[in-house]
This record gives C-alpha cells, structure tokens and sequence, in this order.
C-alpha cells in the first residue's frame, strides 16, 4: 500500500517541480542582454552627471561653484573665466573654463543639483563607469557636456553685444 | 589727557566708552552687532543707509532740578524716541539705553534690507563677493525672508562698467552708500569717483584720466559692502572660499605692509597652486587695514611663470647652460676660495633678514666686502636714532610735529603718505620741505621749497634758527633761510612734544642723502627729538629691508662702479645693477668671476658665469624690517619648485632614502639664505644653517646685536586690534584679513656712534648756465624688473619719460609728449624719451624717473635736443 501511495507521491512531486519548470520556460525571460539591451531607469534615478545646454548651443553653467561647495564629498572642482561676446560659453560674463567630477568620490547625493542656480548640473540616466586607473575617474568637462542640440551653435559663440549679460535666468513673480 | 568715560546700557549689556564714541562701536567693543553698510571704522559716518537702526532711549531730566527723574523702584526713569535712530550717527551720552533686537527694529531692518533689494540684481552665484558679502550676510542676518516687490519692476543696469581697467562697476549691484566715494575723498585724497544722478539711476562714475586713477583704489573693492567694485585682477578668478590664505608682507616699499596671500591649485597651470589674490591684513601700527595698488596687483613678480629661472646655469664655452647644483655650488666653492679678499657681494634690501645674514656672514668668513645696492644713505643714523620701539603714526596728533624732507611720499612709500597724513588731520604740525610739490603739501602746516640739490642745507637752516651752533649755509639757501615760515617751522618742530623725520631720496644720489640723513640727525638731536616713542628719523628707503640690510651692517659703497671694477669675483644677489645704468657693464670685462642669484634672469645675470635660481618671497618663509624699523614675518604661498615634485617610483625606494637619511638631490629654485650656507658647507665654515628661515633667525638673534632676545614665536604674536576685522565682521571693517600671525616687533635703537653730532659737509649747489641737470625722482609705478610682470599695471607705467621746466620744452619747441633725446654727458648715453612739462619747474632741471631705463642714480648733467 504504502509502495503505491510513495511512488504516486513521488510522480506528483515530479510533476509539480517540472510545473514549474515548465511554466517558466513560456514566462518571458527576467534576465536582459546587457549591454545590447538596457532597461529604462526609474525617473528620480541618479546617475551620472550631465552638464546642460539651453537650445542655443550656450552652456547653462555659469561657473559659480556652488554644486562644488555644496558637494560633502568634495569631488567637484570648478575653475572660472570671464566671458565676452566674442568667445561666450554662457549667458552673463562668468564660465567654467574648467569643471571636472571625480567619479570615485561622487556618492550620487544629488546635492548639486540641487545648489546649482541654473539647473546646468543634472544627475542623468547613465549608471555605466567604469575606469582601470585613478586619473580617468576624474571627468572633465568635455566628457560631461551634452551634444549641442540641433539648431544650436557650439561654444565658443561669437555674439551680438549686449544680448547675454544675465548669468543666472530672471525669476518669475509669484502666482497666487 | 583721558577723555571722559560715558557710561551706558546695549541691549542689556553695561558698557563704559569715552565721551564722543558712536553707539555702533560702543556696541561693538561688547560684541553687540549692529548691521552697519555706509558706516565704516575709519570714516566719519554719514547716516545714508539706515541698516542700522536701534531704539535709545535717554535719562529723562527734570528741567527745574537738572537732575535725572527715578521712577518708583529708583531706576532713571528712561524716555524712547518715537523713532528708531541711527546708531552710526549718534553719540553715547550718559545713561543712555540702547536696544538693537525689540520688534520695531527688526522690522526697520527687514525693511531697509527688503528696500535695497528691490533692485538688486541676485546674481551672488558669479559675484566675486559672494561668500564674503556683507550684503548676503545681513539679508541671511536680518532680511525679511521675502519680498513683496515683483521682479518685473527690477530696474537693469549695466554690468560691466570699466572705471578704467583696474576696477570694474556693476551697476546693478551698488547699494549707494557712498563708502567708496567717500574713501577716495576722505582718507586717499583722489576724489576721481563720484556720485552722478540721483534716485535709481545714481550711479558711480569716474572722472579721471585714466579712470579711477588713484593708487588706492583697490582698497574701495575691500570696503564696498557689496559685489559692486572688483578688481580686474580677481575678476572671476575663483570664489572666495575656495581659497587658501597665507600671510605676507610687501616687499616694494619700505612701510612692510601686512598681506594675506590667497592661492588656490589651478587645473589650466597643471595643477599647481597659484596666487589669486593679494589682500590687505590688519596691522594698525603699520598699514591699519589699506594697502597700496602696487602691493596688491603688482605681485607677478613673485608668482610662478615661463620665465622664472629653474636650474643653476653655468657658463661654458661662453654660454649660460643649465647645471646640477652640486656642479654650481662646487664651481663657485673653488672660485670664491681662490679669490678670498677679492670677493664682492652686492646685495639689495629686497632680501629677508636671514639672507643678508647668511651672505654677509659668508662674505666676512671668505675676507670680502658686503655692499648694499641701494640709491640711499644715512641707515647707519636711523639704525641710532631711528624710531624708537613703541612708535606709530598712529599716536602722533596735536603734541607732534612731523618733517617730511626730500621725499615724494606717496610715490615713495604710499601708506607713510596715508598715515602721515591722518596725523596732520588729527592736528599733527606737518612740514614738507621739498624742491617740488608733492601731493603732501595738500596738508601741510607749512610748505617750504629749497631750491634744487639743496636739501641738507635746507635742513641746516632749521637747525640754524634753533642753535647758537651755527653751521655754514651755502648762498643758495639764503632766501628760504631767512623766511619767516621757515622759522615759524623750525619752532614748531622744536617745541612739539613728539617729532619725527622721513627723508628721502627725492632728487638725491648716495651722497646727498647722505648729508640730508645727518643733517636731519642734528636737527633731532638739537631739538631732543629721539630716543623716544614717536620720535626719530625714518629713512623712505628705495626697499622694502634696507633698514634691514643696515641693521646688519650692510652700507652702500660710494663709488661702486670702482669697486665693482676691482673686485676679482662677484657675488650679486637680488639685485641688476646693469640694467639701471649701463655704467656698470665696465665691471664685467670678462676677467671677474660673476656669480648672480636671482629669480630671474637678468641684464646683469647675462653676463655671469654662474647663475644661481632663488626662491621667491612667496614660497618660503622670511623676515623684514620695515622703514619704522619693525620685523614681520611673512609665509609660504607656494610650493617652492615650479614642477610638481616627481612621482615616488615604489615607496620603498622613498623609505629607504629616508632611513638612510640620505639627502635628496637638490632641485629648483633654493632659499636665498640656503645657498649662501650651502657654499660654506662646502668651504668648510661652521655655524651656517640652511634647513630652515627660523633657525637662521635664531642665529641671526644670536650673533646680531639689535636683534637680540627675538624669535619667530615672538614675531608672531597677536593682539586684539581696533576696529575689529576679519570673517565675521566683514560687513563693519570690510574684507581685510584679521591678523592671526603676527603684528611684528620693533628693534631697540643701536646704542650711539661718534658719527652722530657731526655737521655734514654741504657744498653749494648752482644748476648750471647751460644744459640741465637730471635729478632722480621715485614714481610708484616703475619699469623696474618687480613690477613689469605684473601686465595689469602696464598702462598705467607708462613708457620712459622726463620731465622738463617750461622754459626748456618752449626753447626745444616740443610740446607735452613730444619726444626728446636725452644725453647722460657723465655716461655717454643718450636716450630718447618722452617729455612732459611741469610749470612749477625751475629752468634747467630736469626730472627722470628711477628704473625707467635711464642711468641715473643722482643729480647728472644732461643735454637734451628734440627727437624728430
Ligand atoms: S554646475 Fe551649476 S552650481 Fe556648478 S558651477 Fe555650474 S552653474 Fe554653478
Ligand atoms: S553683492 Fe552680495 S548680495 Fe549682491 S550679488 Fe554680490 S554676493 Fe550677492
Ligand atoms: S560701489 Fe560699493 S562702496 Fe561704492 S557706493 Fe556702491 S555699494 Fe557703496
Ligand atoms: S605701501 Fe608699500 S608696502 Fe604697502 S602695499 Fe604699497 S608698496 Fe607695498
Ligand atoms: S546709516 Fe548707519 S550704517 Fe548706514
């Protein structure tokens, strides 16, 4: 009796394992071919930084330092310049000549995003760095900025005089 | 006499303050902060802002009795205004109650605060006050939090407003509260900016050409309460606390001003740290808080650039090529030894202490001579009678008289001119006694002119009036020898309780100087004038340690072109004597051995046969005595080497380097006082120290008689100052540095040499029938090798002129600017310049800047032609 009643167990537990077995080999997969195929972030992640652009090609950062200071693991540094219209980076009359974020100080806070007056700085989607040695954790500039959006000019831009000399963009009034 | 104490209450706190202190200050010394943006310490107020509005209330007084009303529990019965008031403007009286944080104020400061934002432009994120604005202080402080203005009603204005190219305006930015104009007027006398407009449209311009030409106009940048002046050299160049700070001290002048060297690491210069800024760092018995243009935007100089000289060079085959310093030192080692008595070493005042000590001791050791590069005199009578320690200008009021002699003070040593100055307005009798007009005469007792090569003798005829002693004067001096003013001067000075001497070399060369120096001696001596607080006679020295240098014992050589001429070997440091005057290239025949130490490399370093890269003021530590004769300390900026140090192969290789205690190669540029030592290391002399400026210092105090018992700890002590200045401050002194590393001390008199009380020798001096006569004058700004580095100051350096009288521009037929062609008969040179005329001028005399390119080093006769 007890022989029957085991082998008959023994078919059932079969059956159920190989149940899920074959349940999931008509699940799609959980896993993705990465690199080929990425899945799209949550919209609040923080990923690597991206230094923006306003439509017109000129950098929103301004070189003011603030994500610097604000940054508590100290892995920004800025140096400024002084802009003219014949060599405009940005709206008003500072730039950063240099901006580079160490990479293996970078603890993805945010905080500069949030000090930044000109919303220049964003933590974007790009979670991929890597690097084999200390100096190429430190990216500068040229490797932060975004592409110049299409109907942009690169910078530097020569200009008319006298249309840029707001650095940071004018505030709203209040609604009520 | 003590002034009258007013007792008085703020915001609880009892406070005893002389009669006559303003309400702000008193409040201050009890660390009360009062928000203050016209008022400034070192002004008069003006009651232009109302930031800093308090409520006092004051003893009520019964008319009948004239005694103060009680109320019931037998306190004074006190009564409010029904306004706030302003604290800047008021005075304390007895009883007074002063309250700073009740209701009604807090809301009169959110007001004004609230007000003089409506147009403020908020762009602190590019603003180089931003991080030490007193404007974003006090709106975190005390500012309303909101505004109920609407920030399209913002008015615009221009940004970027050249008041010429040394201070930039934003418009947008001034609060007007006037302490930038104010300053230029009251306390720099250029009053080149002003108010123009009014309401909204006020703005500040400037009047002059070039604009703002002033050599204090960095100091409104520092005291402006906002980001509306910055200086062109800052400008963008870093934020405020990113900075690091390290004191200094001016070495172009001989006033010592305190610095603070700010620098930072600069990723464009590969990394290394870099200077940004030169500010000023309080010393009231020095420079108060201002420092001159000069000291703060001409500091290339000492920065790291191309051009600086990194390697020892040694000449072979004719050629400067680099070297080792083992190579080098042990060339020089070998030279210097085989010469021994035939060795000379120049040396300028713009060492440190510890350099001319080390060099004069190796000098000494090897049976040279030591010799002072400098165009002045008479060092060995103020090391006697020089100012006393405990002396400062700014004691010096109604009971002192103060004799500027032969000096354009401002060009000279532009703080002495500011302090002097502020004596005189205290009630200082001030007398300038000169050949021309200086700005000094503005606020002088008495202005007297001697006639041109004349000054010693005008400073015998004072002694004259005064003394049954009566030396000899000249027939040239007669004139001014019998005025009345001159004698009214000569009894002012006699009968001051306190009086001081600056003299200068306006118009002088060495020996003028010094018969002027030990005629001004007599006249201190006769008018017992000396010994004393406040009183002796200060020599405006061409640089920043000559006083320094005669401490020490060095003394210029009357006749150096000789000298150097006879010399078998040469030893010149921080001097080039070839491109001042082309006199001297008959030295360098080729004969001599010619080792030169120096930053860069020079006319004069062209022609050594060793080269020697020295170490600026900036990258190492060092001591100077200043004019008043004082000695501070400044410290390192920078690293020492221009390249980084080399990367470290395995750190076993740098432990095993240190566990041997083997000694790293020498690299780069070395200390002024280290090389020197390093020759008599290898000359085998003892008691030579190179580690370190403080052991040298210590030596120094050892073995040099004037600088016993000092050290660098007791350099480097501070204490409280007034006004107080410094972080959290800003918004009451303004952004001068407190001074946390060392007020300096004043050297005790050397004790007194046979030299003292006798009469100069003083010929009579004729200008000539014809040709002209040069006289050397100092401008601030100079074509000198400190200062062209600095490209910012160019403009206004100018290129090489003259000037001349009226009379010979009309007989030239050239007009102002034309150009000249001045020949140096004594030199057979002549050079073409350009020419401007001063009217004052007597005919004959002709001007000629130093360190413009023309050999002059005292009065020179001269012919002039026009230069097609
Ligand atoms: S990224 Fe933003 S905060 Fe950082 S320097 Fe640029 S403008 Fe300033
Ligand atoms: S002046 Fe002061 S408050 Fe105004 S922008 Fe500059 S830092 Fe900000
Ligand atoms: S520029 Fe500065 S110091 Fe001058 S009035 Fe304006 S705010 Fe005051
Ligand atoms: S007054 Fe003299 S010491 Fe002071 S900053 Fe000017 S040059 Fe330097
Ligand atoms: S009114 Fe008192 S500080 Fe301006």
């Amino acid at each position: 009796m007890s022989f029957v009643k085991d082998t008959l167990d023994g078919v059932k537990a079969t059956f159920t394992g190989l149940a899920t077995t074959f349940r999931e080999m008509v699940r799609p997969p959980v896993t993705i071919q990465y690199p080929e195929e990425k899945r799209p972030v949550r919209p609040r992640f923080k990923g690597r930084h991206v230094l923006k652009r306003y439509d017109n090609g000129l950098e929103k950062c301004i070189g003011c330092s603030l994500c610097s200071a604000a940054c508590p693991a100290d892995a920004i540094f800025v140096e400024s310049a002084e802009n003219t219209d014949d060599e405009r980076y940005s709206p008003g009359e500072r730039y950063a000549r240099v901006y580079e974020i160490n990479m293996l100080r970078c603890i993805f806070c945010g905080y500069c995003e949030d000090a930044c007056p000109t919303e220049a700085i964003v933590l974007g989607d790009n979670y991929e760095l890597s690097f084999t040695d200390r100096r190429s954790s430190i990216y500068t500039k040229e490797f932060l900025i975004e592409p110049v959006p299409e109907g942009g000019k690169a910078t530097p831009q020569k200009v008319e005089p006298g249309i840029y000399t707001r650095s940071v963009p004018a505030m709203k009034d209040p609604e009520d | 006499m003590m002034a009258k104490m007013v007792s008085l209450t703020i915001d609880g706190k009892p406070v005893e303050v002389p009669e006559g202190t303003l309400v702000v200050n008193a409040a201050k010394k009890v660390g009360v902060d009062i928000p203050v943006f016209c008022y400034h310490p070192k002004m008069e107020p003006v009651g232009m802002c109302r930031m800093c509005l308090v409520e006092i209330g004051r003893p009520v007084i019964d008319r009948a009795s004239g005694q103060p009303l009680r109320e019931e529990d037998g306190s004074l019965k006190i009564q409010f205004g029904p306004k706030l008031e302003t604290a800047c403007t008021t005075p304390v009286s007895e009883g007074m109650v002063v309250l700073g944080a009740t209701e009604k104020v807090k809301a009169g400061r959110e007001d004004i605060l609230e007000f003089l934002l409506t147009s403020h432009p908020l762009d602190c994120p590019i603003c180089d006050k931003g991080g030490e604005c007193p404007l974003q202080n006090l709106t975190m402080g005390f500012g309303p939090g909101e505004s109920r203005y609407l920030y399209d009603d913002k008015k615009h204005l221009a940004k970027h407003v050249p008041l010429g190219e040394l201070i930039y305006l934003d418009r947008e930015r001034c609060i007007q509260c006037g302490r930038c104009v104010r300053f230029q007027e009251l306390i720099a006398d250029d009053p080149v900016i002003a108010f123009s407009q009014r309401g909204r449209s006020l703005e500040i311009v400037s009047y002059s050409e070039p604009g703002f030409d002033s050599y204090w106009s960095g100091n409104t940048t520092d005291i402006c309460p906002v980001g509306a002046l910055t200086t062109a050299d800052f400008r963008f160049r870093a934020r405020p606390w990113e900075l690091k700070a390290a004191a200094s001290i001016c070495n172009h002048c001989p006033v010592g001003c305190n610095l603070t060297l700010n620098v930072r690491r600069e990723a464009v210069s590969g990394g290394k740290w870099v200077l940004k800024r030169v500010m000023p760092r309080q010393n009231e018995a020095v420079n108060e808080i201002w420092i001159c243009d000069k000291g703060r935007l001409g500091y290339h100089f000492g920065a790291q650039n191309a051009e600086r000289l990194e390697k020892p060079l040694v000449r072979k085959n004719g050629e400067l090529q680099p070297a080792t310093w083992q190579e080098a030192l042990e060339l020089v080692t070998e030279r210097f030894q085989s010469v021994g008595r035939g060795l000379i070493t120049l040396a300028s005042g713009r060492l440190s202490n510890e350099d001319l000590f080390n060099l004069g001791k190796l000098t000494r050791s090897l049976g040279g001579k030591s010799i002072l590069y400098s165009s002045m005199a008479g060092g060995d009578l103020t090391t006697q009678i020089g100012f006393a320690p405990g002396t400062n200008f700014a004691d010096m009021g109604k009971e002192s008289a103060i004799l500027v002699v032969g000096s354009d003070l401002e060009e000279e040593a532009p703080l002495w001119w500011l302090r002097v100055r502020q004596a005189a307005k205290r009630g200082a009798t001030l007398i300038v006694l000169n050949a021309r007009q200086t700005k000094l005469d503005r606020d002088a007792h008495y202005s007297l002119r001697f006639p041109f090569g004349t000054a010693a003798a005008a400073v015998l005829a004072l002694v004259n009036t005064l003394s049954p002693k009566r030396p000899e004067l000249p027939e040239s001096i007669q004139e001014l020898a019998r005025s009345s003013e001159l004698k009214a001067a000569a009894k002012a000075f006699a009968e001051a309780k306190d009086a001081a001497i600056l003299f200068g070399g306006d118009g002088m060369g060495l020996a003028e100087t010094q018969a002027l120096a030990q005629a001004c001696a007599n006249l201190l001596l006769i008018t017992d004038h000396f010994g004393r607080p406040n009183n002796g006679l200060l020599g405006v020295w061409p640089r920043a340690n000559d006083q320094g240098a005669w401490e020490l014992g060095w003394q210029p050589s009357m006749n150096l072109p000789a000298d150097l001429a006879q010399a078998q070997a040469l030893y010149i440091v921080a001097a080039d004597p070839v491109s001042d005057d082309p006199a001297y290239l008959n030295a360098f025949d080729g004969q001599k051995f010619v080792v030169v130490q120096d930053l860069y490399l020079s006319q004069t370093a062209r022609l050594a046969d060793v080269v020697f890269p020295a170490q600026a003021w900036t990258e190492r530590e060092g001591s100077y005595t200043s004019g008043e004769r004082r000695v501070q300390r400044y410290y390192p900026a920078l690293q020492p080497n221009a390249a980084l140090p080399p990367r470290v192969e395995s750190p076993g290789s740098r432990r095993a380097q240190v566990l041997t205690g083997l000694r790293a190669e020498l690299d780069g540029p070395q200390a002024d006082f280290a090389i020197p030592a390093f020759l008599a290391e290898k000359l085998g002399y003892e008691g030579f120290v190179h580690a370190s400026a403080s052991l040298v210092f210590a030596r120094l105090a050892a073995e040099a008689p004037s600088f016993g018992g000092l050290s660098y700890q007791k350099l480097a002590e501070v204490h409280e100052q007034w006004p107080i200045v410094g972080r959290s401050d800003l918004y009451y002194g303004g952004t001068t540095y407190e001074n946390t590393q060392g007020l300096g001390v004043q050297l005790p008199l050397a004790q007194g040499g046979a030299s003292l009380l006798s009469w100069p020798q003083v010929a009579d001096f004729k200008l000539p029938k014809l040709g002209g006569i040069a006289f050397p004058i100092t401008r601030l700004y100079d074509r000198g090798a400190t200062l062209m580095h600095s490209q910012l100051l160019h403009k206004r350096i100018g290129e090489p002129y003259i000037i001349l009288s009226k009379q010979e521009a009309s007989r030239l037929k050239i007009s102002q600017g034309g150009f000249v062609r001045i020949t140096f008969t004594d030199a057979e040179r002549s050079v073409v310049v350009q020419a401007k005329v001063d009217e004052g001028l007597p005919e004959r005399v002709v001007l000629a800047p130093r360190s413009f390119g023309l050999p002059i080093s005292g009065p020179t006769p001269v012919e002039l032609k026009p230069a097609g």
